[in-house]
């Protein structure tokens, strides 16, 4: 198999991974401010995610890591031409980290209302500017030769990309707001109900807006699938998972719900790089600076360590994983040990 | 005043890098120190161990998250601001920051959580080992990313491809890369560094209780175990150092001329203090060792070593900045010794909790673990300069083309902000937690863990939220249906 190809879907797979699982940690801090409504329940909101945000997070490390060494000019090209909009990505992580970790070390409330807030308006604009940069590698970027950046940084918040930031906000709120009703019980479970029908409200709306907006402006997002018809797969399952959201919220079957707004993140990330392939960063100056999975990735030997590296690691992830996640199964209770 | 975008970079990195590394070596010594404690409680079932362990790992896991949300923004910040250098390397550099998330980050990340959460879900032996895991995790972050610094001092293992702005370093020989010349003994070297910090930082803590009285058996107890990784990290210190000196006199010779101020090429003196000085090429008010660097170098103090003055004047570090952090490293590092050294005759005598000067001395020694920590990594960059990567790619060819200095100031001023507001915010939180100290260790048997067990079954038997230990008098509060309870001091 091709390398660049490889690599390519590997790291797909590592977007997936962090849609998946920081996207519902993302999603519960973004409604942290509005579903609790005590401070025991904002406790059991943050705790729900508690032994679990961290390593969701490493997802989005491990993708930086696993685009700098495959393709570091890609890499490159993205992290320097994004300054402004990765410095504000930098701050939102840090205050999110920081907002968990700190919020309930003291009682006064007013130490615990300015968290709350940081928690969520971190994590809402993780969120966004993740959203904008995807939104952008699908728009185009002004880069010029050997990938430099030559537009300002006003040019990445186009209505498009800010579109798709505030999709990924909404997909993430819908994620999280299913994963806070599997995780919590009581009057507040209750009152999460109204919210996973509303996230899915908004969710969709958006959802058509942005496929309407993408296929009409930029229509060659369709081009593969002309020569690998079976990629219309993908688009039925995206269509039949997020029609299953609903359909499980309404028979009470909650995980089945989540499992729907999981498939539909897969589907996502699925017909985003079915889009972008085999293209990393598409320039808007003309198709010779456009950066591909070829012109911009290192060479086959990194490449091939990389793959063996990929192979050793990916089992071991998926191991503790799962051993995590089995360990904090079923309903959020708050201990000695919680936030 | 012209803003320079390579000082504003180069003043970013070292100030988000610093800040970064007051955390990373405190839970890398701090997660050895827990294994040996949760060690000695699994051999003994002393339940002061376990009050021990839970302590710190309350302090730990702040830290963790103090590292993890500045560590994100170093991985961030080659791409943004050394797009040239990330171009250039990222065959090997990168692919050393991979490694380091598949195999450290998810190891590390994963065991945090039952090691922080998971008392009551795992059992002794169960959190052992997550305890284990997550040292494990640290040991191998910092394998993964001082190789990749290594490399940057004694580059290995490549051949470089293309020509002007298109060259770039690919590997030939990945084992040659991961094991160049100063992987390891520099690694060593870290990790005593890390050791020290995490020792002195828990001796600091347990000095302070036994000065004040206060969680005594719980203070001797801690002191012990961290005075003997204190030991071995300050000793280990002095040897990993010197053979770590030894490579830098081998491979970057302008480093070691400027660790001594050692301008003239000639047999070569060790100073105990000085001012090195470029224009007349001496050390200005020193006291030296006459041919000390000639004899640590070739065990004879004659022999001639390698001056500035092989180096053209442009290719100097800035001699000043790494002489006085590469001496007050190694005063550090000899006053660790001297310490830790005498505290274990006090302890031997049996009078060492008696020494309320010493104990003092390590109530603040701390904060000399943690300059060390940082003069080592400045001396050892600084040194590094003009390279970025040692005699292949310039400092000042690295950075990112797109980028502006207003962009790069404005990012300075945002993260001085945070991390302003970051650290009070850690020095309150800390010292509330030390504050309050450890909770008291549970009676044996018929401790905590009984009465749990007994709510739990009472609570099965009855949901409404009944207990016995309730009905004894015990401050039992419902867990289920109160708003606002405090909470347990987490």
């Amino acid at each position: 198999m091709d390398l660049h190809v490889l690599w390519f879907i590997l790291l797909g797979l590592l977007l997936f991974g962090y849609a998946v699982l920081d996207g519902f940690d993302l999603g519960v801090g973004m409604l942290h401010a509005f579903i609790p409504r005590t401070d025991n329940e904002r406790r059991l909101v943050i705790n729900s995610i508690g032994p679990l945000w961290d390593g969701n997070e490493v997802w989005l490390v491990t993708f930086g890591g696993a685009l700098f060494a495959a393709f570091p000019i890609a890499y490159a090209s993205v992290f320097s031409g994004f300054y402004i909009p990765f410095m504000l990505l930098l701050c939102a992580l840090i205050f999110r980290a920081a907002a968990i970790e700190f919020r309930s070390k003291q009682q006064a409330a007013f130490w615990r209302g300015a968290w709350d807030k940081a928690f969520t308006g971190a994590s809402a604009l993780a969120g966004l500017l993740m959203g904008v940069t995807v939104g952008n590698t699908l728009w185009g970027v002004p880069i010029g030769p050997q990938g430099v950046f030559q537009g300002s940084t006003w040019d990445l918040f186009n209505p498009y990309a800010l579109l798709v930031g505030v999709l990924t906000v909404a997909v993430f709120c819908m994620h999280g707001s299913i994963y806070l009703y599997l995780k919590t019980e009581g009057a507040l479970q209750e009152r999460i109900k109204g919210w996973m029908w509303s996230t899915f409200g908004v969710f969709l709306i958006l959802y058509v807006l942005v496929t309407i907006f993408t296929l009409v402006q930029r229509p060659d997002v369709t081009r593969h699938f002309q020569e690998y018809p079976i990629a219309w797969l993908a688009v039925v399952l995206n269509v039949l998972a997020i029609a299953n959201i609903p359909r499980a919220i309404y028979l009470e079957k909650p995980f089945y719900a989540f499992l729907s707004s999981a498939s539909t993140l897969l589907a996502l990330v699925f017909l985003y790089g079915m889009a972008l392939f085999p293209n990393m960063l598409v320039s808007s100056l003309g198709p010779e600076y456009t950066l591909s999975i070829y012109n911009a990735a290192s060479s086959q030997k990194t490449l091939t360590i990389m793959a063996i590296v990929a192979a050793i690691g990916i089992p071991l992830v998926l191991t503790y994983t799962i051993v995590v996640y089995w360990t904090f199964r079923g309903k959020v209770k708050l201990g000695e040990f919680s936030y | 005043m012209e803003l320079d975008v390579l000082l504003l970079s180069r003043v970013q990195f070292a100030l988000t890098i610093m800040f970064h590394y007051l955390f990373p070596p405190l839970t890398i010594g701090l997660a050895a120190i827990m294994v040996g404690i949760e060690g000695m409680y699994l051999k003994t079932r002393d339940p002061q161990y376990e009050a021990m362990a839970k302590y710190w790992t309350k302090i730990f896991a702040v830290n963790f998250a103090m590292g993890v949300a500045t560590g994100i923004v170093m991985e961030f910040e080659f791409g943004t601001n050394w797009a040239a250098y990330s171009r250039y390397v990222g065959d090997i550099f990168g692919s050393a920051l991979a490694a380091e998330g598949i195999f450290a980050f998810f190891l590390e990340s994963g065991f945090l959580a039952v090691l922080v959460f998971g008392w009551d879900r795992v059992s002794p032996r169960m959190h052992f080992f997550a305890t284990l895991m997550v040292a494990l995790g640290g040991i191998f972050s910092s394998i993964w990313i001082t190789v990749a610094n290594s490399w940057m001092q004694t580059p290995a293992g490549f051949h470089l491809v293309g020509e002007g702005p298109l060259a770039r370093a690919e590997i030939v020989d990945f084992w040659a890369m991961v094991f160049n010349p100063s992987s390891i003994i520099r690694l060593l070297h870290v990790w005593m560094g890390a050791f020290i910090l995490g020792a002195f930082f828990v001796l600091s803590i347990a000095s302070w209780y036994l000065l004040r009285g206060r969680h005594i058996d719980f203070a001797e107890k801690t002191f012990k175990i961290a005075l003997a990784v204190g030991i071995a990290g300050s000793l280990g210190a002095l040897f990993t150092g010197h053979y770590s000196a030894h490579i830098v006199s081998e491979y970057q010779p302008a480093k070691l001329a400027a660790f001594e101020g050692h301008y003239t090429t000639g047999p070569a003196d060790m100073y105990l203090f000085g001012f090195p000085d470029d224009e007349t090429g001496r050390v200005a008010y020193g006291i030296p060792l006459p041919g000390g660097l000639s004899f640590l170098v070739h065990w004879s103090f004659t022999e001639p070593v390698a001056g500035l003055d092989r180096f053209a004047r442009d290719e100097w570090p800035n001699v000043p900045l790494v002489f006085q952090t590469y001496h007050a490293m190694v005063a550090l590092g000899l006053f660790f010794i001297g310490i830790t050294l005498l505290a274990a005759f006090f302890l031997w005598r049996g009078t060492l909790f008696r020494q309320r000067w010493l104990l003092w001395i390590f109530v603040f020694a701390v904060l000399g673990a943690y300059a060390s920590n940082q003069l080592g990594w400045v001396s050892a960059e600084a040194g590094r300069q003009p390279w970025i990567v040692y005699g292949l790619l310039k400092t000042s060819e690295a950075l990112s083309e797109s980028v502006t200095a207003e962009m790069v100031l404005s990012s300075i001023i945002m993260f001085t902000l945070i991390y302003l507001l970051l650290f009070a915010i850690w020095v309150f939180v800390m010292n509330s937690k030390i504050q309050h100290g450890p909770e008291a260790a549970a009676v044996h048997g018929t401790g905590e863990r009984a009465r749990d067990w007994i709510d739990a079954s009472a609570r099965r038997a009855n949901p409404s939220g009944f207990s016995l230990s309730a009905a004894r008098g015990d401050d039992f509060k419902p867990d289920v249906d109160s708003h606002d309870t405090p909470p347990p001091h987490s």
